[in-house]
């Protein structure tokens, strides 16, 4: 066993590099202490916004900084912060979705497990904007040792006086709770997560009410994905300006890709948005190149529930734009790479299963279309497909498409749809052949 | 009691931090998974009087949750990832390479209660992929060798 994840990162780059901040010191092993990540400059920022900005300036800092949602939705944060209405006598909650789950997505583990200060003090900032005195951290329960990094490293913090009572000496009272899931992807869903957190079962809720208004306990919360708190306390020390020069200019700032599948050299890697794809993968620093030099097959840009790429779409900058440019989406920024060995029915039987597997059961379309779905496409991939599937394929991917209160259900169809029709002749090949057109059989080294 | 002391400590310490006792629930199953290994009907009962929420509401969230194994399982329970990263990287081959090694079929026990082979949906190891969780603990970058001494060494442990 080992306590870090033994992933591959550019930690080295992030170090030398005056742009890439989130992964400047991910691969120094005392990092995680609070003596450590204050030697490296951190608080100062929470330092800095307790010493004398309004919550509104906070807010417009972060919004002027182009900073956007980095769990998939890529909603602007600083505009989420203002939501919050500024009259209610209720009490306000920040909650930072460590539930990561979508699949190729492993960025935020890394965080929490190397650098879990770096979360706090973004945390901590964005409760302050909204007017928050409690604050929780929902981490997925199979990731046991960034559960014990974010406990040991609120304690730290607790100890520091970062957080607690009267934080250095400005008034400001800050508690954190480090909570726990229960394997369940649905909870990174924000509705489905604050259900969690209230003891529920993690189902999804209709929108509006939206939880700035009306989130846990039926008070105004926010609820942000760990990069992107990770990524505050840099706007709130160098500024809003700095970080707009970042990225491209609607995607602005840095972004961690994690890059997995057929590739040489996978990993963490921390670039400016709007970066290369195709330099990802093939870039001797980064991917490497295929596995085997083989001739690339297909990519899924940006999780499991995004549309794929083929090998002529990858010239293509991984920003938000450039993506949907391509009809697919930048997602949590989770690359998954496969080649030509790789039959696309057994990718998205792989897929469906888990999305039939994790939907929650609230939505018709959603619950009985996803096990519609994985029993045909079961079918197909064992031999036995039948004329008439792709048409009933893609009758019921029509039918959950925008039919389900949570975007389960658009996740689950999206790369259904895209594999149909990016490669039909192969499926059509499998139901008239009864056999993959390739056989997918990778043995593990 | 099934729960110890010191998982009753916990509990009520997690419990005293929410501003609402049920937000526990989760929270409260995993110690309560951490030490028994499983949680059954029993455990929800205690863990209804140790926090102070309706047995009901803790058996409707732990159904719901899928971490939790809702039966006893071997002293080590393995759980290997079979989506999409780590299916290119050979999880499929892995799972087979597990069966023979410990004799079972996936979804089994070996007999004498050592190991429960599983396969579980996306772990967040995706780069470092194939990989498998036993009991809490992430293994990674599996190979066959890497496999083998992981599992004499469990044995050993045992």
């Amino acid at each position: 066993m080992s306590f870090y994840s033994p992933v591959r990162t550019n930690a080295a780059e992030a170090a030398s590099s005056d742009k890439l901040h989130l992964f400047k010191y991910v691969e120094d092993p005392e990092q995680h202490t609070v003596k450590r990540y204050e030697e490296h400059g951190g608080y100062a920022a929470w330092k800095k916004v307790l010493a004398g900005m309004k919550p509104e300036e906070v807010i417009e800092t972060v919004k002027n900084s182009g900073l956007r949602g980095r769990g998939g939705a890529g909603f602007p944060t600083g505009v989420k912060w203002s939501f919050v209405p500024k009259a209610s006598p209720k009490p306000r909650y920040l909650c930072c979705n460590a539930d990561e789950s979508e699949p190729g997505t492993c960025k935020d583990r890394v965080l929490m497990e190397r650098d879990p200060h770096a979360v706090i003090e973004g945390m901590a900032i964005g409760a302050y904007a909204i007017g928050c005195h409690l604050m929780f951290i929902y981490i997925r329960g199979e990731f046991g040792h960034c559960i014990e990094r974010m406990e040991q490293a609120r304690k730290e913090a607790y100890e520091a006086g970062h957080l607690g009572k009267n934080i250095y000496g400005s008034g400001y009272d800050l508690d954190m709770i480090v909570h726990t899931g229960g394997g369940a992807y649905i909870c990174g869903e924000e509705t489905a997560l604050l259900n969690s957190l209230e003891g529920e079962k993690g189902l999804s809720r209709i929108r509006p009410p939206f939880p700035a208004v009306e989130g846990l306990y039926a008070c105004p919360t926010i609820v942000n994905n760990v990069e992107s708190l990770a990524s505050v306390p840099h706007i709130i020390n160098r500024g809003a300006d700095w970080y707009r020069k970042l990225g491209t200019e609607k995607s602005t700032g840095t972004k961690v890709f994690s890059l997995s599948g057929h590739v040489k050299q996978p990993g963490n890697y921390e670039v400016e948005l709007g970066f290369p794809l195709k330099k990802l993968i093939y870039d001797e620093q980064y991917g490497g190149g295929i596995l085997g030099d083989k001739k690339l097959k297909g990519v899924i840009p940006g999780g499991a529930s995004t549309p794929f790429l083929k090998p002529d779409m990858i010239d293509v900058g991984l920003d938000y734009e450039s993506l949907v440019e391509q009809s697919s989406m930048l997602g949590s920024g989770a690359i998954i790479v496969f080649h030509e060995d790789t039959c696309i029915v057994w990718v998205i039987l792989k897929l469906i299963h888990f999305f039939r597997h994790e939907s929650c059961g609230k939505c018709t379309p959603c619950r009985e279309g996803t096990g519609w779905l994985e029993q045909i496409i079961r079918r197909i991939e064992a031999g036995e497909g039948r004329k008439g599937d792709l048409e009933t394929i893609e009758d019921l991917c029509g039918n959950i498409l925008g039919r389900t209160i949570c975007p389960l259900g658009d996740a689950a169809v999206m790369p259904i749809q895209s594999a149909l029709r990016l490669w039909r002749e192969e499926w059509e090949y499998h139901i008239e052949n009864k056999k993959c057109m390739v056989k997918s059989h990778f043995p593990f080294k | 009691m099934i729960l110890s002391e010191e998982s009753v400590r916990l509990m009520r310490e997690k419990a005293q931090q929410y501003p609402r006792r049920k937000s526990a629930i989760l929270p409260a199953l995993t110690i309560a998974y951490r030490q028994v290994g499983y949680l059954d009907g029993a455990i929800y009962r205690e863990i209804s009087r140790t926090i102070g929420v309706p047995y009901v509401e803790i058996a409707e969230a732990a159904t719901f949750y899928t971490m939790f194994p809702k039966q006893p399982v071997g002293k080590y329970l393995i759980q290997v990832c079979h989506n999409i990263s780590c299916a290119l990287m050979g999880a499929d081959s892995l799972i087979e390479y597990l069966e023979q090694k410990l004799g079972i079929r996936k979804g089994e026990t070996t007999p004498d209660k050592m190991f429960t082979l599983i396969s579980v949906e996306c772990l967040g190891s995706c780069a470092t992929a194939p990989m498998m969780q036993i009991n809490h603990d992430f293994y990674e970058n599996l190979t066959p060798e890497e496999v083998d001494r992981i599992l004499d060494e469990l044995r050993a442990r045992a």
